[in-house]
């Protein structure tokens, strides 16, 4: 297999100039990430300042509804409300090793933002993150955050205005400020190393979901469920389970507003295979090769290209992709809200939604479990509106 | 056809005494019509290789210039397709080399076996791919090579001597050398660091050497001009454009020893 592919997916189709910086990246992950002495420093960080092990939850309430058995990994209980925290305490700590000073990120949501913006204050980086000049008005709220960290927030103007032209500026800004810079990039995505150092470092989510769920029931999960934007909170959900051929696996695509021929962000379920971000692998785009405007109610699914190792699993038929529309990802955060008490992230939301879609189909000893990537804390305004809007 | 006519063209300009010049500009600016007429006033005005933009909607190294440009040009519905006919039908009436500049996915999805049939019929002499590293070059170099089409390198001041040779292994047509860490766009001065890093480029490649991004004066050239064989001008030229409407009296000031 070649360097860096996920099967016919992944990579590296980067310009030459950010050639050495991640070359530098993949022999920094073999020489200072795989060493105890590292290991051994995360792991102290991940359960001292990020809070792990997160908690698995099993939804009492939400079970007896749909009559089976449904479990939650809660990642909104990690610190800053989202798994992204894993990612960028792991990458910011691999950085300071290598010598690095600053940060640069990219954000659609602003969870990935906030995340970097902590590690960055945490291990004494400086930060500054890109964000799509529309995400900065959609989540005022965690641009707040991110300045108050000591991050530098710069809107992106240009083309879509979403998560796709924060990367490219984020890219940009690496190319140009390789030396102290270490692109602390948010998802399984990118050229190689980045789908595999994210994945690594996300992968913590799957390995306890398993011990823990083995030690509550003596067995595995039936089915293990995850929301798909770029796609790290589902790789790093799915990785330890995908050896076990038993556990179905699951990622939940938005469909934004479900109806045909609409700006959507259900990469693996409508797109095709291309070359976006410096990685090979399924695509919103043209049959010219130009990238379509992607779209979703939750911004951290607003993405037109997918972890290549996401297109490898597809393509293997070890995971399955379905998708669920803005409404429906509404209507399944307002049920956990409700049913159990917790406010889901609207990312999250998608994978609640499939899961209550199987109300009703599955035998009462069928347990799932959903990676509750984020809480949804950020999403009030968007859920406001969008209520607003349905209920006329 | 073979993947010399670049350098050959390039030759030819030393032979006359001067730098080769490349402007670049991409396919469909400012409009589809207007775009071809500009070609001719280039290729009439001595460009010695003219390097057309194929537009991509994410251009990831360029900077504002270009990137508003070709997103410009997508609007106005400019495919690789069009390029390819379009120049199929002109090729005749153009003198200079032509080099196509873009990004992996739209050659991609046009098909690589596609593209250099077609290319090759359409008279182009080389590729340009900005985010197609070595790493992964090996197939498409192989079978543009079949159809006499040079897959150009692009090195920078990053590049080590490492990168460099086993880049010089496998070049044809000229090396294309970043002037700048960074996008295209121009600057008010290159780094100090360029003279040395184009020496070693120099001595790595047998082939010609062009140094582009950032450049909009000759004046910036001094104290690396024995380096370098040509010079490639994208961001100065499309504001020169915008400014006065016409191309043809931009390249004379580079018409330089």
């Amino acid at each position: 297999m070649k360097k860096g592919y996920f099967g016919d997916f992944g990579g590296r189709f980067a310009p030459e100039l950010l050639m050495p910086p991640l070359l530098e990246l993949e022999e920094a992950m073999g020489r200072i990430m795989a060493g105890e002495a590292f290991q051994r420093e995360l792991t102290e960080l991940l359960t001292h300042f990020v809070g792990r092990p997160t908690a698995l939850y099993h939804c009492a309430n939400l079970s007896r509804e749909v009559g089976f058995g449904v479990w939650l990994k809660r990642e909104d209980l990690a610190h800053t409300g989202a798994h992204k925290i894993n990612n960028t305490v792991g990458q910011a700590l691999l950085a300071k090793h290598m010598g690095k000073t600053k940060l640069v990120a990219e954000t659609g949501a602003g969870q990935h933002g906030v995340a970097t913006a902590t590690a960055a204050a945490l291990l004494g980086l400086e930060c500054i993150v890109y964000m799509g000049a529309e995400d900065v008005v959609r989540q005022a709220h965690n641009v707040q955050r991110m300045e108050l960290l000591g991050a530098t927030v710069r809107p992106v103007e240009s083309g879509s205005r979403t998560l796709k032209d924060a990367i490219n500026a984020a890219m940009r800004h690496w190319i140009a400020e390789q030396a102290a810079t270490h692109y602390c990039l948010g998802s399984a995505v990118g050229p190689h190393p980045f789908p595999l150092l994210v994945r690594e470092l996300q992968a913590v989510i799957g390995r306890e979901a398993l011990a823990q769920f083995r030690e509550r029931t003596g067995k595995l999960p039936d089915r293990v469920v995850a929301c798909v934007g770029g796609g790290s909170n589902a790789i790093g959900m799915f990785h330890a389970f995908v050896p076990h051929e038993q556990v179905a696996l699951i990622g939940v695509e938005a469909a934004g507003d479900g109806s045909p021929g609409c700006c959507h962000s259900a990469t693996l379920s409508t797109g095709t295979p291309g070359v976006l971000h410096g990685t090979m692998t399924k695509l919103l785009q043209t049959p010219e090769g130009q990238i379509l405007p992607s779209h979703s109610l939750a911004p951290g699914l607003d993405y037109p290209g997918v972890g290549p190792e996401h297109a490898h699993l597809q393509a293997l038929g070890r995971a399955e992709y379905v998708c669920v529309t803005d409404d429906q990802a509404l209507a399944g955060f307002m049920r956990l809200t409700r049913s159990e008490g917790i406010l889901p992230a609207l990312e999250s939301s998608h994978a609640l939604a499939h899961v209550l879609s199987l109300s009703g189909t599955l035998p009462a000893t069928t347990d799932v479990i959903v990676c509750l990537s984020g809480r949804g804390d950020k999403d009030l305004e968007i859920v406001r509106q969008a209520l607003a809007k349905r209920d006329g | 056809m073979s993947t010399s006519h670049l350098t050959d063209k390039i030759n030819q300009a030393l032979a006359q005494g001067r730098k080769a010049v490349m402007p670049y500009l991409p396919a469909g600016y400012p409009t589809k019509d207007a775009f071809w007429k500009h070609i001719q006033d280039l290729d009439a005005a001595g460009a010695d290789i003219i390097e057309i933009g194929v537009p991509f909607s994410d251009p990831v190294a360029d900077g504002p210039v270009v990137e508003q440009a070709a997103l410009h040009c997508l609007e106005q519905g400019v495919t690789l397709g069009w390029i390819l006919e379009e120049l199929t039908r002109r090729r005749s009436t153009i003198r200079a080399g032509i080099v196509l500049m873009g990004y992996m996915n739209p050659f991609l999805q046009y098909g690589i076996p596609k593209l250099a049939r077609d290319a090759e019929q359409a008279g182009v002499n080389g590729l340009i791919i900005a985010d197609l590293p070595l790493e992964e070059n090996v197939e498409i170099r192989n079978i543009l090579q079949k159809h006499g089409i040079a897959l150009i390198p692009l090195v920078g001041l990053n590049s080590s001597m490492e990168r460099l040779s086993l880049h010089a292994e496998k070049a044809s047509g000229f090396v294309y050398f970043v002037s700048v860490m960074g996008t295209t766009g121009v600057r008010d001065a290159l780094p100090e660091e360029l003279r040395e890093a184009l020496l070693q480029a120099r001595q790595t490649f047998s082939i010609p050497l062009a140094l582009g991004f950032g450049l909009h004066s000759p004046t910036q050239l001094q104290g690396v001009e024995s380096a370098v064989d040509g010079v490639v001008m994208g961001s100065a030229l499309i504001r020169h454009l915008e400014a006065t409407g016409k191309v043809g009296d931009f390249l004379s000031p580079w018409m330089i020893p």
